[in-house]
């Protein structure tokens, strides 16, 4: 089924430069694999698509059920120069959490109430 | 055995130092390692200097000195801080006389060495090509407005300083976890070739170098943030670290926020690139290899780090002007208060074009709906907000018409939609800078690194 990136994921984001980066966790190895499997490079570049312009790059980190999102070219240039609102891009990681994704209807996060 | 305990002062010119004094009191640390510069803070700090040659420096240093001073002196707690900007020897001629002024002694060390700016033409001439490290352009069609360039020095001359006997450590542009990673390698005589340790360092640098957020701040997450205790007196995060360079992560008991697997991995990664080549001046982290171990109660091992050499040439952050943006704001009530904020903005579009004004962007967002999300924000609620601001950006070269850009807006209030709000006064053009990131020969920069150290 589809699933929000929010109902079972955490992130948190900042900038330098002209690079907005995401830190995208999830708070189970179950839901890791599935993050993995179902965040990719295309998807992302599709959701943040008119906002960056530059290519992603996606790092997973077994370690920490982590996925590392690097999105070279979505703050207009950079905090300084940047005309929007969020030029520090403290928000992207909220952008990102709207993504719905294909996953099981029972991951554990989806079974807490 | 031997540890070592370094608390987070500042993550930002202009964080608050209140919660530091939990961590001097209470958190048993030996170190406060505070970090007063970002990418932008140097172009501040450079305006700071045009209009006064003494200043340049972190102000909020003075004040969070003179309130801390006398409880870290009794504790014997040690100061390292950025706060130094573009005049670490301002800054410390600020803090003595505050310090004389109540009668204090203390051993205060600058760091400098790290500004290029006057250099600049010297080290092209010498074959430093200085281009963009992420555009690979060249240098010359922004070299004349240049504001400020600055390489981010390692963690050595911190160690060196505190090897002479310095209590307060005032540094320019250094890598901010190099305010940490300095006084572990002094105390515990890490080798500078040693990468693991070296790593580790830099790690726990890291995680302590944005304050709060290493302890349940900005914790980003649907919920989970609403179950971090006690926002108002969270506690600063604390490194209580071993010679091999493992970690015990936590706060000082009785302060709010929350040290967890959770929050500290979302630091580890915050502002990174490459996770597997975290590149400092001193080492090269992998964080591939790291492990956290929660124990609970705010309390997280951290060890297993992995360092690769450092590399052979510093990185320069250069600002560099770069025209001027005009801001305009209206809000509206409901009905129809999104409708009428995209009027606003076709009516004040139309009045620039017939101006002729020379714009370089427009940039309209939707304060209430879309201002932080943009194309991510949901639409559902659009056509009912209860209200909506308009707030609309340009970017031009000529000052004047970023400044009268704003002066546009005012007049909507009598001749244009209805039920107008926030008459707040007009926003002014503000400059507008680009960041040159660039790369240079390492030697170059560091045999101008001095020290100094003063009694007072």
């Amino acid at each position: 089924m589809k699933v929000a990136l929010w109902k079972i994921a955490h992130a948190r984001s900042g900038d330098k430069a002209d690079r907005a980066d995401i830190g995208l966790f999830a708070f189970d190895a179950e839901t890791y694999a599935v993050l993995k499997r179902e965040v990719t490079r295309e998807r992302l570049a599709a959701h943040f698509a008119g906002f960056n312009t530059g290519p992603v790059e996606l790092w997973p980190l077994d370690n920490i059920l982590a996925l590392k999102i690097v999105l070279n070219g979505a703050l207009q240039g950079g905090a300084a120069r940047s005309l929007r609102m969020d030029n520090l891009g403290k928000n992207v990681a909220a952008q990102l959490l709207r993504m719905e994704i294909e996953a099981p209807a029972d991951l554990p996060r989806l079974l807490v109430k | 055995m031997k540890t070592i305990r370094v608390g987070a002062g500042l993550g930002f010119y202009g964080d608050s130092w209140r919660p530091v004094r939990a961590s001097i009191e209470r958190g048993g640390v030996q170190y406060i390692a505070s970090d007063h510069l970002s990418e932008l803070t140097l172009a501040i700090l450079q305006k700071d200097r045009q209009k006064d040659p003494a200043a340049g420096y972190a102000r909020d240093a003075v004040p969070m000195l003179t309130e801390l001073w006398p409880l870290a002196a009794k504790h014997g707690v040690k100061f390292v801080l950025n706060a130094g900007g573009l005049n670490p020897q301002g800054a410390r001629e600020a803090i003595a006389r505050a310090f004389r002024d109540k009668g204090w002694k203390a051993r205060i060390a600058t760091v400098s060495g790290d500004s290029v700016l006057e250099r600049l033409d010297e080290l092209r001439a010498a074959g430093e090509p200085l281009a963009h490290m992420d555009t690979g352009a060249g240098i010359s069609g922004v070299r004349d407005r240049m504001l400020f360039a600055n390489a981010y020095l390692g963690a050595q001359p911190i160690a060196e300083a505190l090897a002479r006997g310095a209590d307060i450590v005032l540094t320019g542009r250094v890598a901010d976890a190099a305010l940490t990673l300095g006084p572990l390698a002094y105390e515990f005589g890490w080798k500078w070739d040693d990468w693991d340790r070296m790593a580790a360092g830099l790690t726990l640098g890291h995680l302590l170098e944005c304050s709060g957020q290493g302890s349940g701040g900005n914790f980003g997450s649907a919920g989970e943030w609403a179950k971090v205790p006690d926002y108002a007196h969270l506690g600063y995060p604390i490194a209580e670290v071993s010679e091999d360079g493992s970690a015990l992560f936590t706060k000082p008991p009785g302060t709010g926020g929350r040290v967890s697997f959770d929050t500290i991995r979302q630091q580890l990664l915050y502002e990174v690139h490459d996770p597997h080549a975290y590149v400092s001046p001193d080492v090269v982290l992998d964080m591939g290899t790291i492990r956290f171990d929660d124990e609970g109660n705010d309390r997280v091992r951290i060890s297993g780090a992995s360092g690769a050499a450092r590399p052979t040439k510093l990185k320069i952050v250069a600002g560099y002007q770069d025209g001027w943006m005009g801001t305009g704001l209206i809000g509206f009530a409901w009905p129809e208060a999104y409708a009428k904020c995209a009027k606003s903005a076709q009516i004040i579009q139309t009045l620039v074009e017939e101006r002729g004004w020379a714009v370089e962007d427009t940039n309209v967002e939707y304060i209430g709906y879309d201002s932080l999300l943009g194309a991510n924000a949901d639409p559902t609620y659009r056509d009912q907000l209860n209200e909506c601001f308009l707030r609309m950006t340009i970017r031009t070269k000529d000052r004047r018409v970023a400044d009268g850009f704003g002066r546009m807006f005012p007049w909507l209030g009598l001749s244009g939609p209805p039920y107008v709000g926030s008459m707040k006064g007009i926003q002014p053009a503000k400059e507008l800078l680009g960041i040159w990131p660039t790369l240079i020969s390492r030697e170059i920069v560091e045999k101008n690194v001095r020290i100094e150290i003063e009694n007072i």
